[in-house]
């Protein structure tokens, strides 16, 4: 017997995200921390479980370790389920014509079995990439009564950014009449968000029909298949947060929202929780000698320094003298007694000595990435070391567990890049 | 596997004063994120024991909420799990639990249908982490029928609410004295006990014939002199929660480095349910000393020397000193707390002010929650 699910949702979690630089050197964008214990995938997978979708395929392509062992069985959202749940899909080896996932609708052509085992009316396309919250069921409300075939979750932006979308054009109807991707003159300001419903039907006959395209697409083939053929496609109008955190600066921005004393995105709200995979129970403490103003923090942190506009992630270590201001610290990151940080974003588990001094100097560009380390961060890879009493400037990338040598009398200039080649985990 | 593991957890106690009334004392909130049972919990899952049952009686719904789910202590499981056992009426000669050997007594269809060799027992109402193994190994190697755990109090400690022992070099039990009015001994009982699964059986089916109810008096006690005995010496933390002055320097005694690394730091983690809480927030005018907070906390104010639960909110120009906040409680703006325990779920209006004079004031306010 085959029980149906009314709509299951497939996530997907494959991208890189290279625009987030070394954040995703070892992992999948949708596994990078935000939001001080949270990681970006637990927004989309916590909106699915509050919208009722108890199926969910994650489909997973590069760095996957560390996505796999978050997602696990689902327990932290429910989704370790009986019939449905979590299922991590991955590429994998066929007879004839094993491929990787060569694009985002080629991943869910490839899962077309996966699908087909729940019988679902509609399907649910995700990506792992954004920071909202979101109802889908009253999304699959608004696609019944209009009847659609398609329906495209669609977020209206200022006009003079619409330009950097894919833009829908709807009649009053919401009737979806025209698309174009990243038009120079835009007709519209509704920006596709990536979101989309299709009827079962429809979603398995386009992907069929387009089997053979290369890096088949959803925006630049699906849908311009289906409205050629006629189907109807609508634009569900979402009025909400929603922060794609696809480069350095954006992520850091949308971390900093969070801190504002009642931020538009508000994790506080008892009724839409956001779940995450819990590493710790344990309370935060804070020194007889601790300063702390606008800064959301982890558990298991130990603040002895200042600490202000920041988001402190879990189990991180802030010594004594130590003073953090306007930066991203994530889990089990340890700040040196006296070290002093200014704009900076550390992935997991890095270790910054006593005294050092991070985002000091003049603002100049990145020697290799001035399109990713820019806006006067300092990135530091997971794993990265910095040794006690250097002083680093802006626009610097650090990977890897260096040492006083590699800072020149003790200074590592701005937009300097800093790889310690084979040394990081 | 080699034991089974008992947890009582069914009592309540007068010395928690009104703390007792919403819940029972195992449930008691410890250290920011935990109960008082999670240690036994935690200790009994560290110890690879698969198969525990949880013995509650007196306000059991906090308890049961609780333990609702088994998965965050790994007891789950097809092979053993967690068994919550409550007194249950099946005709008009049930009774409650009138003792902890009654307790025992009343669901020995779990002992007799268990087929591992030894039995733990311990109380939920303590704060420690312990290899019960290591008691295990010592029980077998001194061919002992009971094992007691005990510790050394210093002699100022006031034993009196506690059973006391005293043993011979070998570690042999000579004489156990339940609440002494005066003490021979220094030595305590912990609350945690040893013993073969079939030897406990009998000995609570001869109880239950004499119409005996208590494990300590109508066990231990009575038979010290006819079975071997044994007191296994615990030099780690350990703490009992039973009064409001001990429930406040055990949650306090957190604050010291030491005891924080020993329990957050040092393998094994005590776990226990996972909140899904958010990140706890710091506004400005903020100003933190010697003090932990949980997961959820939003806070404007002054906090020293004390230790805040999930979910509290602090108002502007709050000052809280020494004090405990229970989860879930609103504090107001302009508002003083000193020396208080401040029950879960709490709203104190804004400026109000309350100190503990002479010992631990509990405040109990169920004032119009603002909407945050």
């Amino acid at each position: 017997m085959v029980v149906r699910k009314e709509m299951i949702a497939m996530l997907l979690a494959g991208g890189q995200g290279s625009r987030l630089g070394v954040l995703t050197e070892n992992m999948a964008k949708p596994a990078v921390s935000f939001g001080g214990k949270y990681r970006i995938i637990d927004f989309p997978l916590s909106n699915c479980i509050n919208s009722g979708v108890d199926t969910v395929g994650v489909l997973t392509q590069y760095m996957p370790l560390r996505l796999n062992t978050h997602v696990g069985i689902g327990i932290p959202w429910d989704l370790d389920k009986n019939w449905g749940g979590v299922s991590i899909l991955s590429p994998y080896e066929k007879i004839q014509n094993t491929e990787w996932y060569t694009g985002t609708a080629n991943a869910i052509y490839q899962n077309l079995a996966y699908m087909e085992s729940y019988n679902p009316d509609y399907v649910l396309i995700l990506s792992g990439d954004h920071i909202y919250k979101m109802d889908y069921e009253a999304m699959l409300d608004f696609h019944k009564e209009n009847n659609a075939d398609v329906t495209i979750a669609v977020m209206p932006v200022p006009m003079e950014e619409a330009s950097r979308f894919g833009i829908m054009i709807a009649d009053e109807d919401h009737r979806i009449t025209d698309f174009e991707e990243k038009p120079a003159q835009p007709r519209s300001n509704l920006a596709s968000m990536g979101i989309y419903i299709f009827t079962w039907k429809t979603l398995r006959d386009a992907l069929i029909a387009n089997a053979d395209q290369p890096g088949l697409d959803f925006g630049k083939h699906v849908i311009p298949y289906c409205r050629n053929n006629g189907s109807p496609l609508y634009a569900y109008e979402f009025h909400g947060y929603w922060k794609d955190v696809g480069t350095l600066t954006s992520y850091w921005e949308a971390n900093m929202e969070l801190i504002d004393i009642v931020p538009e995105f508000n994790l506080y709200e008892e009724y839409w929780k956001i779940y995450t995979q819990s590493t710790s129970n344990v309370p935060q403490y804070f020194g007889p000698h601790s300063y702390v103003e606008r800064t959301i923090i982890g558990e298991g942190t130990e603040i002895y320094g200042t600490v202000c506009n920041s988001v402190i992630g879990c189990n991180v270590v802030i010594g004594e003298g130590a003073v953090v201001r306007n930066s991203i610290l994530m889990n089990g990151t340890v700040v040196g007694r006296g070290a002093h940080l200014e704009r900076v974003i550390t992935a997991e588990d890095v270790q910054i000595g006593d005294g050092a001094v991070l985002g000091t100097g003049d603002e100049r560009p990145n020697e290799t990435r001035p399109d990713i380390y820019r806006d006067g961060l300092v990135t530091l890879g997971e794993g990265s070391v910095v040794p006690p009493g250097v002083s680093v400037g802006k626009n610097v990338m650090i990977f890897g567990r260096t040492v006083a040598d590699d800072y020149p009398y003790g200074w590592l200039e701005s937009g300097r890049t800093l790889v310690k080649e084979g040394e990081a985990k | 596997m080699r034991a089974i593991g008992i947890i009582l957890a069914g009592g309540s106690s007068r010395r928690m004063r009104e703390l007792s009334q919403r819940r029972a004392v195992c449930a008691m909130p410890v250290a920011g994120s935990y109960r008082s049972i999670d240690f036994a919990l935690s200790s009994m899952e560290h110890s690879r024991i698969q198969k525990v049952a949880v013995l509650m009686q007196y306000n059991s719904r906090s308890l049961n909420e609780h333990l609702a789910s088994s998965k965050w202590w790994d007891f789950g499981r097809k092979q053993g799990g967690l068994f919550l056992f409550t007194p249950s009426f099946a005709d008009a000669h049930s009774q409650w639990y009138r003792g902890t050997a009654d307790a025992l007594a009343q669901n020995i269809s779990f002992l007799k249908t268990s087929h591992e060799p030894y039995v733990v027992i311990a109380s939920g109402d303590c704060v420690y982490k312990m290899d019960y193994n290591e008691v295990l190994e010592y029980h077998v190697q001194k061919r002992a029928d009971i094992t007691v755990v005990v510790k050394h109090m210093p002699e100022t400690f006031n034993v009196e609410r506690y059973g006391t022992v005293q043993m011979d070099g070998d570690g042999r039990v000579l004489e156990l004295e339940e609440k002494p009015v005066v003490a021979r001994s220094s030595t305590i009982s912990c609350g945690i006990y040893v013993i073969r699964r079939r030897l406990l059986i009998e000995l609570l089916e001869r109880c239950a014939e004499e119409g005996r109810y208590d494990f300590v008096q109508d066990v231990l006690v009575r038979y010290r002199g006819l079975k071997k005995i044994y007191g296994y010496r615990m030099d780690d933390y350990w703490s009992n929660i039973a009064t409001v002055e001990d429930y406040y320097r055990t949650n306090m005694d957190f604050l010291d480095p030491e005891i924080r690394d020993y329990f957050f730091k040092q393998y094994p983690e005590v776990h226990s349910k996972v909140a899904d809480l958010p990140p706890a927030k710091y506004n400005v005018g903020v100003n933190i000393r010697n003090s932990l907070l949980s997961s959820g906390c939003i806070v404007n104010g002054t906090v020293e020397n004390s230790v805040l639960f999930h979910q509290v909110y602090v108002g502007n120009n709050c000052v809280i000193r020494n004090s405990l906040i229970l989860n879930d409680v609103y504090i107001g703006d302009n508002t003083i707390i000193e020396n208080c325990i401040v029950e879960s779920g709490d709203t104190i209006q804004e400026n109000s002010c309350y100190k503990g004079e002479n010992g631990i004031k509990i405040v109990i306010e169920r004032g119009e929650r603002y909407a945050i």
